[in-house]
């Protein structure tokens, strides 16, 4: 009787996340059936959900109008690059505040984490000026800094939570054996501590990829990525959904694929020292 | 660890240097920041036609209208130089040339004829009498109609309505058991949404956004009969939810034949009489946009026009492309690849007096609406501003954005006129006395 209620239970558990994942998940699948509609089947009212004209063509209307590669190339490459360098300034960081923490680390960190509660907005002049003089604006460079920089505080956060679970002991134990404090880092905590750095290289690309006010203000051609590419797809003066609907497919595509392959690094970043 | 990072820098600079040499494959190449709308997505596809008639290459940077105003702002009041072509409204081409951030375009060859240009776009896009930037399409606004449902009503509409009539039509037109509303209306907060529609409607009700001194006018008479009135006829015959409601939810209520009526930008004429994408296009008839017998009708002026901003390094080049996608013979090749109901619209005198042209149902409304607009006399009693749905300074679009979400707030029953006026009232002299108006 007992194992029949656990059963049933088990079965209520599995629906309802069921519902809410696809309660979540619904806005992107719509975007991605109105993708394949005619803008009048996108439109419609009722709406459609499958019985329609399936149809290629906003795609190949959206790749004879936009370079699709010249913005893929840029979201990789600024993700990609701005998390790695945000990884290897914020390992030493997290290590610091986690096995040698001093009378003001808290302060610190909660420092850190309050410079992400300033409306990005509010620094676009600075910034912008600072690009003018510096000869960067629509640099990949430059961005790749900038979007280091804002998730620099996320990066150390995450990491130091997962330093803090690695007992010191064993970094003691390898100082006496000899290691110098680079071997220390590389050869000790870094092996220990890849999950927690994974996830935390995976977030942060997703968040990079993702940045939508800097890229959108910094750039114009040359450093480009997709948020960009969205944006030219929206208009207030005309019903372009199913193009925009395609686009917006396009651009997400690449980032769904690797998360829906690394969701079991994301979920245990994520939820990480949440229980213990 | 350290291969794998070195080789990842290697990728990125040689990604980088690929990007210059091809963006160095054409001796000169332009920038230009445009929005996401029909006509100027059908210019970007005969760039090709330009380059190989200049030799110059263009780089397009399309962007949603707000993102667009954000980006292209910020980088003219920096001196950024990121555009060579910016495509810019009338609202901030007046403003941005006193302020000397656009080039004059007093360099135009005399085949491009710029007295060709309609009176009242040339006068919005000018300051001074210097022309700051050239109309790429021009607009007003109109009432566009189901002519089947305004003939089952039992009425007929004139040419020239007043407000009583529409409001009498949508009545008469509105079916709520089949989902028809006899009248669609903005009524989204923005000041380009919601709050250009309201302003021209408060025109021809005799209102005014400041008097002579640029106090604030929202206590008046005038703007109390103006917001009752529309709320009233949109509670009666509107769709529901409204309020949110801007150019885009009412395009897509009147092409699925929701909407008995509908009042917007006349360049929507060509997307409602669109087979293709509307399913009533052969039961559409256009009027004028509707007064109060006060002698201002309720339409608005708007133009989307191309100007260079001071910082450019191409401006000779910038000027080419200006004159050519500005220019007569621009319109007679997409007439000739798309039809006469493609051409941009409203920026020439001569389109309009072209035989083919005029014989598209809605060419002659549209020239109409837009001379009978006028940007420097556009209320009943006189301002010290120019703009119909808006007034030239830069604090409006900051000012009627609120005003606007104040409105909304109204129309969604979330606080009364009285309190929605008078907060609009504050807002708008705090902004000015801060801005040193008052």
């Amino acid at each position: 009787m007992a194992r029949a209620v656990t059963t049933q239970r088990k079965a209520l558990n599995t629906a309802i996340a069921w519902s809410i994942g696809l309660l979540i998940f619904f806005p992107i699948l719509w975007t991605i059936l109105t993708s394949f509609k005619t803008e009048a089947e996108a439109i419609a009212n009722p709406p459609v959900f499958l019985f329609f004209d399936w149809t290629l063509e906003n795609y190949a209307v959206v790749q004879e109008r936009s370079n699709y590669m010249r913005f893929l190339t840029n979201s990789v490459i600024l993700a990609g690059v701005s998390t790695i360098l945000g990884i290897l300034i914020a390992v030493p960081a997290a290590w610091s505040m986690a096995f040698v923490p001093s009378k003001r680390t808290k302060d610190i960190l909660l420092w850190m984490l309050s410079t992400k509660m300033l409306p990005a907005v509010g620094v676009l002049y600075p910034i912008y000026l600072l690009c003018i003089q510096l000869g960067v604006l629509d640099n990949r460079l430059a961005l790749i800094v900038i979007l280091m920089l804002i998730n620099l505080p996320i990066i150390v956060w995450m990491l130091y939570t997962y330093f803090r679970e690695i007992p010191g002991e064993i970094l003691e134990a390898a100082r006496m054996d000899g290691a110098s404090l680079k071997d220390e880092i590389l050869y000790v905590l870094t092996p220990m501590a890849i999950p927690g750095i994974a996830s935390t290289l995976l977030l942060n690309f997703i968040l990079a990829w993702n940045e939508a006010f800097w890229t959108l203000n910094l750039t114009s051609v040359n450093a480009a990525p997709l948020t960009a590419f969205i944006a030219s797809y929206s208009s207030p003066e005309g019903l372009f959904f199913a193009k925009l609907s395609a686009a917006s497919t396009m651009a997400i595509a690449p980032i769904l694929i690797m998360g829906w392959f690394s969701q079991k690094q994301l979920v245990r970043g994520l939820t990480f020292g949440a229980v213990k | 660890m350290t291969k794998t990072f070195g080789a990842l820098l290697g990728a990125t600079a040689l990604c980088a240097i690929a990007s210059s040499a091809a963006a160095d494959a054409h001796a000169t190449t332009i920038t230009i920041a445009t929005v996401n709308n029909g006509d100027m997505i059908r210019m970007q596809g005969y760039t090709d036609v330009f380059t190989e008639e200049t030799g110059i290459a263009v780089e397009w940077v399309t962007l949603e209208e707000n993102v667009l105003r954000q980006r292209v702002t910020t980088d003219i009041t920096t001196n950024g130089g990121q555009f060579d072509i910016m495509t810019i409204g009338m609202y901030e081409t007046p403003i941005w040339g006193a302020n000397g951030w656009l080039v004059p375009l007093d360099g135009l060859s005399e085949e491009y004829n710029v007295d060709d240009i309609l009176p009242a776009m040339r006068g919005g896009l000018s300051h001074d009498g210097t022309l700051y930037a050239a109309p790429f399409y021009g607009e007003s606004s109109m009432v566009m109609y189901r002519t089947d449902l305004m003939e089952a009503a039992g009425l007929e509409m004139p040419a020239a309505p007043t407000w009583e009539f529409i409001r009498e039509a949508a009545a008469a037109m509105t079916n709520r058991d089949a989902d028809i509303n006899g009248i669609c209306l903005r009524g989204k907060p923005g000041w380009g949404e919601g709050g250009a529609f309201i302003t021209a409607m408060s025109n021809s009700f005799g209102a005014r956004w400041f008097d002579m001194d640029w106090n604030a006018q929202f206590d008046t008479q005038p703007w109390l009969d103006t917001l009752t009135f529309y709320n009233d006829m949109m509670q009666e015959s509107g769709p529901a939810g409204f309020a949110t409601n801007g150019f885009n939810e009412n395009l897509s209520l009147f092409q699925q034949g929701l909407c008995g009526m509908w009042i917007d930008a006349t360049v929507a004429a060509s997307f409602v009489t669109n087979p293709n994408d509307s399913t009533v296009a052969d039961s559409v008839g256009f009027a004028l946009a509707p007064d109060n017998g006060l002698g201002r009708r309720s339409n608005w002026l708007w133009a989307w026009a191309l100007a260079i901003p001071a910082g450019t390094q191409q401006q000779d080049a910038a000027l080419q492309f200006i004159e050519w996608a500005t220019s007569t013979s621009y319109i007679d090749l997409v007439a000739e690849n798309e039809g006469w109901a493609n051409v941009p619209p409203g920026a020439r005198t001569s389109l309009y007096e072209n035989p083919n042209y005029i014989e598209v149902p809605f060419a002659q409304m549209t020239l109409d609406s837009i001379l009978s607009a006028d940007p420097t006399n556009p209320t009943v009693d006189p301002v010290p501003y120019v703009g119909i749905q808006f007034a030239a300074i830069p604090e409006f679009a900051g000012i009627a954005t609120e005003v606007s979400q104040e409105f909304s707030a109204f129309y969604a029953g979330q606080q009364t006129v009285e309190e929605a006026l008078a907060n609009a009232q504050a807002i708008t002299n705090e902004a000015m006395e801060a801005a040193g108006y008052r």
